[in-house]
């Protein structure tokens, strides 16, 4: 009877969850992205956000171009030595929660220009949270960034963010080996 | 002026030029005490008012060279299309070439990025300093002797961490 007594029909219209995953599932369907495009991947990211492949639909339309706005960086394009104090200021600049994505193969590794000037892969001085290989990436691989961001941040995130107080990152899940 | 008008110019006016001509592409080797002449007279006299380029070959393993670095300035004439190359000579140590800010104006920035690349002196220049790399960087990328992937400049830079930024 006490076991009986404890089950409670909950209406069509009310869900129970924690708050953490409603506030993930916002912020990963509202992700303002601040195109940090130095080079030909800038113009793949403006592809993306064109009408064909529409990064709109993701949720990711407003391109605003001040870092105070934004909370998703995507770097597209090689960076220079001399440019990587503006990306770490535009980085900094920008408010928690924050994530970068490194788009195309001279922001994630340098490139096929492995010389004095670029540096080889924006994650030595920046964290990064997705890679896009490519070459430039075709705008389809840019969408599956941003959905493989977005499962990232419904898996992990947590609204205060705990995440990046934990002593060692090994304890915390890692979204996208399920 | 045809080509060979202007080599002809060239040769009355100076005695010590080589001038050679290939595949309608005209070219001047000069002296590095006479540059800055040959390049008034011919901005002046000879109509090549239109600086195109400004740039140096670092000769230091090539077979068969007598100097170090290799003056390149490439004139154009805006009348009548025609193009030129004077070329010039300077050695290590101090390699130093008079400017030609006073003849072209943009000739500034050009004898700033072979200074920053090359590290070539211009005397007479209003404001040498380094204009593609940044500031700090202490050597001459773009000689022989300098790595490709250079010695470090290119990662010395503070890391951000997630907690932090």
């Amino acid at each position: 009877m006490a076991i009986n007594e404890s089950i409670i029909e909950l209406p069509d219209n009310v869900r129970i969850t924690v708050l953490d995953k409603l506030v993930s599932w916002c912020r990963s369907y509202s992700l303002w992205p601040m195109p940090f495009a130095t080079a030909c991947c800038g113009i793949e990211l403006m592809a993306t956000g064109a009408s064909r492949t529409d990064i709109s639909r993701f949720g990711a339309e407003v391109f605003r171009f001040s870092p105070r706005q934004c909370d998703l960086m995507i770097v597209a394009g090689r960076v220079v030595m001399k440019m990587m104090p503006v990306l770490q200021r535009i980085w900094q600049q920008m408010y928690e929660p924050k994530w970068c994505i490194s788009m195309g193969a001279c922001a994630s590794t340098g490139g096929v220009f492995d010389t004095y000037s670029v540096v080889q892969g924006i994650d030595r001085f920046i964290p990064v949270d997705v890679y896009v290989p490519g070459c430039p990436p075709r705008p389809e691989q840019l969408i599956q960034s941003i959905i493989d961001l977005q499962t990232k941040i419904r898996a992990e995130d947590t609204m205060f963010g705990r995440e990046f107080d934990a002593p060692t990152r090994q304890q915390a899940k890692r979204a996208l080996q399920r | 002026m045809t080509e060979q008008q202007t080599i002809d110019a060239l040769n009355a006016a100076y005695s010590d030029l080589a001038l050679s001509e290939f595949r309608g592409q005209t070219r001047v080797v000069v002296a590095l005490e006479s540059i800055h002449d040959v390049l008034k007279t011919l901005k002046e006299q000879l109509g090549f008012d239109l600086l195109i380029d400004i740039t140096c070959v670092d000769y230091l393993r090539y077979r068969g060279a007598k100097d170090r670095f290799g003056m390149v300035y490439l004139l154009a004439n805006a009348e009548t299309n025609e193009r030129i190359t004077v070329r010039t000579f300077v050695n290590d140590p101090e390699p130093t070439v008079p400017s030609m800010v006073d003849l072209w104006a943009g000739a500034n920035w050009l004898e700033r990025e072979v200074w920053d690349m090359f590290g070539i002196r211009f005397s007479g220049h209003p404001d040498l300093r380094r204009v593609l790399l940044p500031d700090g960087f202490e050597s001459h990328p773009l000689r022989k002797d300098y790595p490709l992937q250079g010695r470090g400049e290119r990662h010395n830079l503070p890391v951000i961490r997630r907690a932090e930024g």
